[in-house]
């Protein structure tokens, strides 16, 4: 193709014991919005990074606009017009929206200049954005507002886009997809990883498929069907979680009028939630990130301990009781961040497993730990989730994020609880270990016991819920029967779009809701 | 280029190897520090490491070592605690001084009873002391936030005032014609915490350092309390979501390492020191924590560790008289084995790759 913007040519890029890109090629055009899609750990990040200057591949080249293109770092990679949005933000917390876009220039002009030009693209683009604001006091949505504007201003030919919707609500979508077609129109070549598929039909008119670091296709995502384009990416034929309809039982898990304070400054406090669960039902929670899913689970879980009264398991006021008592009583949890807080990176599997194993599973006897029984524990949780470890004395962090969920996941589940509360339980985990957790909730479920299930990924939430309510500033909404349920009502159960009406005055929003599965 | 690289798995080979070749380096570059003192590098290197050992006068040596040895590795188990759950009490010398105190002050209560029950009053009185003394930073962490790093490290200055004026008024003896110092409780048969055999140096503090080594192993690798203290170090958030009370660690990890810093006193101050005097504590505190880094926290390496911490201490006054070499030239060569250590540790966790990454 003659007239390509960018075009990558063989690149592989090996690391020690695997190849992360292998002989890739491809190429986008100018405006065109180009997906690339993959499982984790198929190579996605390490070719962006090659793109973006962060890689430097072992063999291969790369054109821009006719020229050959080797950034050997993100500041020159910037100045030939190539510009990334990452999935995990880099703002300061405490500094001004303007603040925090000068401290990414390289010449930074007066604060009042950065304002006034914030305040000019995001208007042209229909992204509002208040340059004074504080950043900690944002939402995710506006959050990454942020970092696109912090792109803009640099005038990009190319736009890398990690992930970009994973903390949006669908009416955020919509504000997201409107820029990206204004920009797109504009001559603005945008690269959209994203392994929902849904959102790649319909904003991406050419995707690569990459699978274990090479491209395994192309396809054009608005003529080919999701599931298509999922056996593509995983290389086999997806098996799709399916439940058995079961009547709900009693109610096991009474939550009422919960309050809870917020833990730190960019917290959420909860507020008033009312809900109850019942056994063998899924109650999904939808909502963006920080809106008090963190809070929730662990005013769940025991990590914060509330007031009498407001949280009861069978029938019995457990508020106060502190987290492994709960968890005699049947009530487990998952959080959602694997390393570090569901698991310890540097400890071995099988002391993972004691970690919250050791009431249920009675691995201590009078204090002491019989590590025999843990291991053996561990190896079942290894064997029925499918962990691909070499054993059990392995250490939590040699594990992929797939496998760690697994293995984090088999851990609660195996306890046989009656009721789990789960928060985001297949973030960042490839789609075949995400439909086998699926269907372990699923199966827990019909098992009898009740599960929370707090999610961002609605397609997931629809696929497992019997019920689904939404969480938004600390609030969570009626539940609602999950079947037909549309994909607007739920973007307004989640608090709409934020600054959803400013949005419209300066776009022309028509269809913000067509990312619907 | 030379890089580092996370290893995915802790290195078996490195946790043990780093120490020795931590005291390797330390010879090294210690026998060129001594080299540029104008010493003979390797007569000042064989004076500290192998005489007290090995050497000539090694039979008056040995039992040296291990009084020396006994109240680091008490003190340093103690410390190991908290420092595997990131509780950092800088303060044992405090602790140990005020455990003496107590102990002591316990035993010249009772003076001058004939009973063989004094002895184990007194070790309960200083494991209690040094115990409270630990509490103080460990009660103002928990309730008020207050880093323990500063409140027991300065507590450690008021214990050393507390001493001197104990020593000075109501613990001095009333024998000393007004000398500051208290009774000789070594001299005393109900207090004496006397050599148990004859010749060896072993004492009471080296029966209690060999039990707390063994406690501390099969606390930290058997007993539940101990896996908590780990994950408490290694994930905080993760060891609240296992049903870890943070508070209640804290306190746990600052009475454990304070109680045995006690107990190491009480040890002294009715063994090889003998009284309370104004300038009772050596630096014992101080040196345990270098002790249970070195012994990477581990119970039996720092039963090493506190043998090796020892050995220098004694082969540094040899090199000292014998050689002439100045103390602070030992106290570097301590200071060295710390540092090349903590330097070598990274190899435990990372991996060294050379020219594998182009430079940018």
């Amino acid at each position: 193709m003659t007239d390509a913007l960018l075009t990558l040519q063989g690149l592989t890029k090996a690391y020690p014991g695997v190849v992360a890109n292998k002989d890739v090629s491809f190429s986008i055009r100018p405006g065109e919005v180009h997906a690339l899609l993959g499982e984790n750990g198929a190579g996605k990040s390490t070719l962006v990074k090659t793109i973006y200057g962060l890689v430097k591949p072992d063999s291969g080249s790369m054109t821009l606009r006719g020229e050959t293109f080797a950034p050997s770092e993100p500041r020159e990679a910037r100045a030939k017009g190539v510009a990334m949005v990452f999935q995990h933000f880099s703002l300061f917390d405490a500094l001004t929206v303007a603040e925090n876009i000068a401290l990414g220039m390289e010449n930074p002009p007066k604060q009042r200049e950065v304002a006034a030009r914030v305040t000019s693209v995001s208007a042209q683009y229909g992204l509002p954005l208040d340059p004074w604001r504080v950043v900690g006091d944002l939402s995710a949505g506006e959050r990454q507002r942020v970092e696109i504007v912090r792109c803009l201003l640099q005038d990009p030919r190319l736009l890398i886009m990690d992930e970009p919707t994973s903390v949006l609500t669908p009416q955020e979508v919509g504000i997201l997809f409107e820029t990206l077609r204004k920009l797109a129109a504009e001559g603005t070549a945008i690269l959209y990883i994203s392994h929902k598929l849904e959102e790649i039909r319909t904003i991406c008119e050419a995707a690569t498929i990459l699978r274990l670091g090479e491209v395994v296709g192309t396809c054009d995502p608005r003529e080919t069907s999701a599931r298509a384009m999922a056996e593509m990416m995983v290389g086999q034929v997806l098996h799709v979680p399916e439940r058995a309809a079961k009547p709900a039982g009693e109610v096991v898990l009474e939550i009422t009028g919960l309050n809870a304070p917020a833990p730190h400054r960019f917290g959420t406090s909860l507020k008033d939630v009312t809900v109850a669960v019942r056994t063998g039902e899924v109650l999904g929670i939808g909502g963006v990130a920080g809106n008090g899913q963190d809070e929730l689970v662990a005013a769940l879980s025991g990590e914060v301990r509330v007031k009498p009264g407001m949280v009861a398991l069978k029938g019995r006021d457990i508020g106060h009781l502190p987290a492994n008592a709960r968890r005699a009583l049947g009530l487990l949890a998952a959080p959602e961040e694997r390393m570090g807080h569901a698991a310890a990176p540097d400890m071995t599997l099988t002391e993972n497993a004691v970690m919250t194993a050791a009431t249920r599973e009675k691995l201590t006897s009078r204090g002491f730990l019989d590590w025999g029984r843990a291991r053996t524990f561990a190896n079942r949780v290894i064997a029925d989730f499918d962990v691909r470890t070499p054993g059990p004395d392995n250490a939590a962090r040699s594990l992929s994020g797939g496998n760690l969920q697994k293995f984090v996941i088999g851990r609660e589940v195996l306890q046989k609880p009656d009721v789990f509360v789960v928060n985001q339980p297949t973030w960042g985990v490839d789609a075949s270990a995400a439909a086998a957790i699926r269907q372990a909730l699923l199966d827990l479920a019909s098992a009898g016991a009740a599960v929370v299930c707090i999610s961002q990924d609605l397609d997931e939430l629809m696929e497992v819920s019997d019920r689904f309510c939404a969480l938004n500033s600390g609030r969570l909404s009626d539940p609602r029967p999950a079947q037909g349920l549309t994909v607007e009502e739920i973007g307004l159960m989640l608090g709409g779009a934020h600054d959803l009406e400013v949005a419209r005055v300066d776009g022309d929003m028509t269809s913000q809701t067509e990312t619907a599965p | 280029m030379i890089a580092l690289e996370k290893r995915p798995q802790p290195s078996r080979i490195w946790v043990y190897l780093a120490p020795l070749l931590a005291v390797v380096l330390t010879m090294i570059f210690g026998g060129i520090l001594f080299a540029a003192l104008g010493k003979n590098p390797i007569s000042a290197i064989s004076a500290i490491f192998y005489e007290p050992l090995f050497g000539e006068f090694s039979f008056y040596y040995r039992p040296q070592l291990l009084v020396k040895a006994a109240p680091l590795i008490l003190i340093a188990i103690g410390l190991s605690f908290g420092f595997r759950a990131g509780v950092w009490n800088i303060g044992a010398e405090g602790q140990y001084i005020v455990g003496a105190i107590t102990g002591a002050a316990v035993g010249l209560a009772l003076y001058p009873a004939e009973t063989r029950l004094i002895f184990p009053l007194m070790v309960v009185a200083g494991a209690l002391g040094g115990w409270a003394w630990g509490m103080i930073p460990g009660l103002l962490k928990v309730k008020f936030g207050a880093n323990e790093i500063l409140v027991s490290l300065m507590l450690v200055y008021v214990a050393e005032q507390l001493v001197a004026a104990m020593a000075l008024g109501p613990l001095r003896s009333p024998e000393g014609r007004g000398f500051p110092g208290s009774r000789n409780l070594s001299q005393w048969a109900s207090s004496a915490n006397p050599e148990l055999m004859a010749g060896t140096g072993v004492h009471w503090g080296v029966v209690a350092a060999l039990i707390a080594v063994i406690f501390a192993y099969i606390t930290l690798s058997r007993h539940i309390f101990g896996f908590q203290v780990r994950l408490t170090g290694q994930s905080p958030r993760a060891a609240r979501f296992a049903g870890v009370n943070p508070g209640r660690m804290v306190l746990a990890c600052m009475g454990i390492s304070g109680a045995l810093a006690g107990l190491a006193g009480l040890f002294e101050v009715t063994g090889p020191s003998g009284q309370i005097t104004i300038d009772f504590n050596v630096g014992y505190g101080f040196t345990a924590i270098i002790v249970a880094f070195l012994g990477r926290l581990h119970p039996v390496g720092i039963l090493l560790a506190g043998g090796l911490m020892a050995l220098t201490y004694i082969g540094g006054e040899i090199a000292q008289s014998n050689l002439g070499l100045p103390g602070a030239a030992v106290q570097l060569l301590q200071g060295m084995l710390l540092f090349f250590l903590l330097a070598v540790d990274v190899m435990t966790n990372y991996r060294l790759s050379l020219g594998k990454r182009e430079v940018a």
